[in-house]
C-alpha cells in the first residue's frame, strides 16, 4: 500500500510553445507592466524624431516669413537677377523638406529595426 | 470660340466616365475597393495621391493668386507641400496601422465612442463641400475662358460627370486613373510653359510690372505677419486632415510602406509646384489686365494666345483646358467617393442597402456642392480650397496628433475640441464665402482662421480629456500596440475591423 502512493509527474509538453514566447512580445500582449514600458519607450522615441523634425523645419522654412519681416535688406536681395525670396519660396523650399523627410524615414525605420529585434529576438 | 479646347474638354470627360464603367467592372462592390488594392507599390501610389491632390487650386489658383499678390503667395504651393512632412511624421505609418479607412473609422477606434464617429463624419461632410465649391468654380472659369459661357454652366458640367459617375457606379477612385491624372497634369502645364518660356527668352516684354515692389517684395500689405503665419498653420496642419488624402493610405501595404509613398509625393507635388508660379510671373508680363479685369484665376488658359497667334496658341490652350479639367475631375471624384461613403454608412445606411445608400449620398453631395457654388461670391479659388484646409486642421489635426501620441485623450476632450475648432473655422469661412467679413484685425482674422481656432481646438481637446481623465477608453492598450509597433511583429492589435463596418453592397 505504501508503495502507491501517487507518482509525480512533470508537466511539460503542449506548454513549450508557450515557454519559448515567454518574451517581450507576451509581455506586451499581457499589458503588463514590463510591456508598457518597452511600447512607451518605442513611441516616446518615434515621438521625439518627429518633434527633433518639427524644430527642424520650423527653424529652416518656418522662421522665413520672420526673416522677410525683419530684414529689408533680405527682402530686396537679388541672386544673378532674380530676387532671393522669389528663388527661396519658389524652388528653394522644396529640396529642403524633401531631404527633411527622408531624414525622417530613415531615423524612423532604424528605430523600428530596434524594437523588432528586441521584441521578436526572444520570439526563435 | 476655340472648338479645339472644348473637344478637349469633352474628352477628358468622356476618358473619365469610360475610366469609371470599366472600374466599374473590375470593382463591382464597395468591399472589393476597400480591399483589393491593398497591395499597391509606393511610386504608383504615390502618383494616384498627387493625381486626387492636385486640384483646381494648384493648376489654376496658384498661378492666379501669384499674378495678382506675388512673392506672399508662394506660401500656398509651398503648404500644400510641406504639410506632406507633418503627414508623414506624425500619421502616415500609424494612420495605416490603425486599419482605419476614413477618418471617422480612426475616431471610433480610437476614443470608443459613436458620438466621436457621428461629429468627425459630419465635418468630413463639410470640408468635402468646402473643398468641392471651389473645383465647381474652377471649372466655371475654365468654361467661360473657352466659350465666353456664363460661370454656372462649367460648374453644372462637372457635377453631371460626377452624377453620372456616382449614378453608374462607376466612379472608384481607381488607383491608375488618379496616378495617370497627375502625369497628364504635369504634362499640360510642362509643355506650354517651356514655349512660352523660350519665346520670351528670343523676343522679351514689357518687364516693367515685374517691378512693383508690393508686388516682388514679400510681407506687404497691412496684417502680412499674422496672414502668411496662419496660412502656414493651416496648411502645414490641415493636409493630413482631408478626406480624399486618408482614404489613400489605405491602400499602402503597410506603415513602412505608408512612409515612403509619403516621400515619393512630396518628390512629385515639389516637381508640379515649380511650375504655376513662373505662369503667374508669365501672366504678369504678358496678361496684367486680367488684374484689374477680376480674371487672374484663368491666368493660365489665357497665356498661351496672348504669347502665340493662331493655331499654336489653340493647341496650347486646348492642352491646359484637358489638364484643368482633369484636375477638377480626378478631385471632385475622390471627394464625391469619401464624403459619398461616409454619408451613405452614417446617415443613410440604416434605410437603404449598401451601394443605393452610396449613390444617393454622392448624388446628395454633388447637388449640395452646386447649390453652393452659385451662391458663393467668387472667392479666388486657392483661397477657397485653403480655408478647406483651415476647418481641417482645426478638427481632425488636433485629434489625430493628439489620439496617436498622447495616452490622455478621451471621447468626450475628442468630441468637445472638433465641435469648438469645428464650429469657429466652419463659421469663418462661411462668412467669407458668402462675402460677409468685417474690416480690419476681424477681416484678417476671418480670412485667415488658422492662427486662433487651431491652438483653441487642441486647448479645448486637452482641457476636457484631462476633466474627463477618469473615463479613458477600455482598450487603450491595444490600441497603442496597434497604432506604433511595426506590422512584421506578431502582436495581438486588438479586434477593431472598419471592414466589418463598411459592408459589402
Amino acid at each position: 500500500m505504501s508503495d502507491e502512493r501517487p507518482v509525480r509527474v512533470r508537466v511539460t509538453g503542449p506548454r513549450t510553445g508557450h515557454v519559448r514566447r515567454a518574451s517581450i512580445a507576451s509581455e506586451i500582449d499581457a499589458q503588463s507592466v514590463v510591456g508598457e514600458i518597452y511600447m512607451r519607450s518605442l513611441i516616446r522615441s518615434q515621438l521625439k524624431l518627429a518633434l527633433g523634425v518639427v524644430l527642424l523645419l520650423a527653424l529652416s522654412v518656418g522662421s522665413l516669413p520672420l526673416l522677410f519681416e525683419l530684414s529689408p535688406a533680405v527682402r530686396r536681395a537679388h541672386l544673378l537677377g532674380v530676387p532671393v525670396p522669389w528663388l527661396v519660396l519658389g524652388i528653394g523650399v522644396y529640396p529642403v523638406l524633401i531631404a527633411l523627410a527622408w531624414f525622417y524615414v530613415r531615423r524612423a525605420e532604424r528605430n523600428e529595426a530596434a524594437f523588432n529585434d528586441m521584441v521578436g529576438g526572444g520570439r526563435e | 470660340m476655340s472648338t479645339l479646347a472644348v473637344v478637349a474638354v469633352l474628352v477628358v470627360s468622356l476618358a473619365t466616365l469610360g475610366v469609371g464603367a470599366i472600374g466599374l467592372r473590375i470593382s463591382r462592390t464597395t468591399s472589393d475597393f476597400y480591399v483589393a488594392s491593398r497591395a499597391v507599390g509606393p511610386a504608383l501610389n504615390a502618383s494616384a495621391i498627387s493625381g486626387e491632390y492636385l486640384s483646381a487650386a494648384s493648376f489654376l489658383g496658384v498661378a492666379g493668386l501669384v499674378l495678382l499678390r506675388g512673392v506672399d503667395m508662394l506660401w500656398y504651393p509651398v503648404g500644400w507641400t510641406a504639410g506632406y512632412v507633418l503627414l508623414l511624421i506624425f500619421v502616415a505609418a500609424p494612420l495605416r496601422r490603425s486599419r482605419a479607412y476614413t477618418l471617422p473609422d480612426f475616431a471610433e477606434f480610437r476614443v470608443e465612442s459613436l458620438v466621436a464617429r457621428r461629429v468627425s463624419s459630419a465635418l468630413v461632410v463639410l470640408i468635402g463641400v468646402f473643398y468641392l465649391v471651389p473645383q465647381f468654380q474652377g471649372a466655371g472659369l475654365t468654361l467661360r475662358a473657352l466659350t465666353g459661357a456664363p460661370t454656372w454652366v462649367g460648374a453644372v458640367v462637372v457635377a453631371l460627370v460626377v452624377l453620372a459617375n456616382v449614378v453608374s457606379g462607376g466612379m472608384r477612385s481607381i488607383t491608375i486613373a488618379q496616378a495617370f491624372q497627375y502625369w497628364l497634369k504635369l504634362l499640360a502645364l510642362l509643355l506650354p510653359l517651356a514655349f512660352m518660356l523660350a519665346h520670351w527668352h528670343r523676343h522679351g516684354g514689357p518687364t516693367g510690372r515685374l517691378h512693383t515692389v508690393d508686388w516682388v517684395e514679400p510681407m506687404q500689405g497691412a496684417h502680412a505677419p499674422y496672414l502668411v503665419y496662419s496660412l502656414i498653420l493651416a496648411t502645414f496642419l490641415g493636409t493630413m486632415g482631408l478626406p480624399h488624402v486618408a482614404v489613400r493610405f489605405y491602400t499602402n501595404r503597410d506603415g513602412r510602406a505608408a512612409r515612403r509613398t509619403t516621400v515619393a509625393v512630396l518628390a512629385m507635388l515639389s516637381a508640379f509646384y515649380l511650375l504655376p508660379t513662373l505662369y503667374g510671373v508669365l501672366g504678369r508680363v504678358f496678361a496684367s489686365d486680367l488684374v484689374t479685369s477680376g480674371r487672374s484665376d484663368t491666368v493660365v488658359l489665357e497665356l498661351p494666345r496672348r504669347i502665340f497667334d493662331g493655331a499654336a496658341g489653340d493647341l496650347l490652350t486646348a492642352l491646359l483646358c484637358a489638364g484643368a479639367f482633369a484636375a477638377f475631375l480626378s478631385t471632385s471624384s475622390g471627394l464625391v467617393v469619401s464624403v459619398g461613403g461616409v454619408i451613405g454608412q452614417d446617415l443613410l445606411g440604416r434605410r437603404f442597402d449598401g451601394v443605393t445608400a452610396f449613390r444617393l449620398a454622392g448624388v446628395l453631395a454633388a447637388l449640395a456642392t452646386l447649390v453652393l457654388t452659385l451662391l458663393s461670391s467668387g472667392l479666388a479659388v486657392a483661397h477657397a480650397v485653403e480655408l478647406a484646409f483651415a476647418v481641417a486642421a482645426s478638427t481632425f489635426c488636433p485629434l489625430l496628433l493628439l489620439g496617436i501620441w498622447w495616452r490622455g485623450l478621451t471621447a468626450a476632450g475628442a468630441v468637445a475640441g472638433m465641435v469648438v475648432g469645428g464650429a469657429l473655422s466652419v463659421t469663418a469661412v462661411v462668412s467669407v464665402m458668402v462675402g460677409e467679413t468685417p474690416g480690419g484685425w476681424a477681416g484678417a482674422v476671418f480670412a485667415q482662421p488658422a492662427l486662433c481656432t487651431v491652438p483653441l481646438a487642441f486647448a479645448t481637446m486637452v482641457g476636457v480629456s484631462l476633466a474627463t481623465r477618469s473615463r479613458l477608453p477600455v482598450h487603450l492598450g491595444r490600441t497603442m500596440v496597434r497604432l506604433h509597433a511595426p506590422e512584421d511583429l506578431e502582436l495581438d492589435r486588438g479586434s477593431y475591423h472598419p471592414e466589418a463596418a463598411h459592408r459589402p453592397g
